[in-house]
């Protein structure tokens, strides 16, 4: 049992790109949006008005290395 | 499997990003803290010369919160995205454009991924601390660091294509040579080419900012090396579960 566990898959098979399409779409597009919040809203481009995003993430901001202000 | 690997990723990355959160606190909020009171003197110096009041503009966020749950946040979102996108790449990856098993595989990708996205933009244009920065060139700074980021990347990926291409003719030692050299030269000639941009008033503290880029770095290995060995052990397990299923059938 031990054993089985720890042995190599034997071939390691690719996911069909049927399969993983859509899902890099939603995904990609969620996490680009959660960077676009994170890294640039209130800075360079702005959806929101003022600065309340800009101001709340902006310890991060700096220390993730984005250009803040 | 696919949303099965992408869940798994996003979850690894939380961890990553809480573990990167407790580094910053540490190691990076003493820096900005400081950066802020140089701002702050720089301010009120200069108000006194021109003989106005010193403006203090009413705080949006205090301190407190920025410092405690908007870089919580930030962070772990950060984090969270990354691991999704990391998730990604590594379900494209697996079985196709490498024979790797998941842990060793999602190792090595959460380097490349260090390497490309952290190590080398910041070689070019480093973090910077509160009151480096002129707010008129924002939008020509963002656009510099994207740029990079993105070179980076291609680069990246077209050094490991090039690679492979090798491998057959000069076996795998002198193949990583050759790609790992090519990165290099590209990156070295993109970065010598690219704008400098040094907004950095002459009076700020030099040790400060180092230590302040010496932080950002160390939050992006603590983040890239828990993303890698986490997602690889979570994805390992999966992949096996599906494995030994569609063998027992």
């Amino acid at each position: 049992m031990t054993d089985a566990v720890l042995s190599p898959i034997a071939e390691p098979t690719p996911i069909a790109l049927g399969e993983w399409l859509p899902w890099a779409v939603f995904g990609g597009l969620l996490a680009l949006l959660a960077l676009y919040f994170v890294g640039s809203e209130q800075g360079a481009t702005s959806l929101i008005k003022g600065m309340y995003v800009h101001e709340f993430v902006h310890d991060g901001r700096h220390l993730l290395g984005f250009p803040c202000h | 499997m696919v949303g099965k690997l992408l869940l798994r990723g996003m979850i690894a990355g939380v961890v990553a990003g809480v573990l990167t959160f407790g580094f910053a606190k540490v190691a990076g909020e003493p820096q900005v803290d400081q950066a802020i009171a140089f701002e702050a003197q720089m301010e009120h110096a200069h108000a006194h010369d021109h003989g106005d009041a010193a403006a203090d503009e009413p705080e949006l966020v205090s301190r407190e919160t920025q410092a405690g749950a908007g870089l919580f946040t930030g962070v772990v979102t950060y984090s969270a995205a990354f691991g999704g996108l990391f998730a990604l790449v590594f379900a494209f990856v697996y079985g196709r454009s490498s024979k790797l098993q998941a842990r060793p595989l999602a190792a090595l990708l959460a380097l490349g991924a260090f390497v490309a996205l952290a190590v080398v933009p910041s070689l070019k244009y480093p973090a910077n601390p509160p009151s480096v920065g002129n707010p008129d060139t924002i939008g020509f700074r963002t656009a510099m660091f994207f740029i990079m980021i993105a070179i980076s990347l291609v680069t990246m990926v077209l050094s490991l294509k090039v690679r492979k291409a090798l491998v057959a003719q000069w076996g795998q030692w002198n193949a990583s040579i050759a790609a790992g050299l090519l990165f290099m030269v590209i990156i070295g000639v993109v970065q010598a080419l690219l704008p400098t941009i040094n907004e950095v008033p002459a009076a700020f503290p030099a040790v400060l900012l180092w230590k302040f880029r010496v932080a950002a770095l160390g939050m992006q290995a603590i983040l890239w090396t828990t993303l890698g060995l986490l997602f690889g052990y979570l994805a390992d397990h999966k992949l096996r579960e599906q494995h030994s299923l569609a063998v027992a059938h």
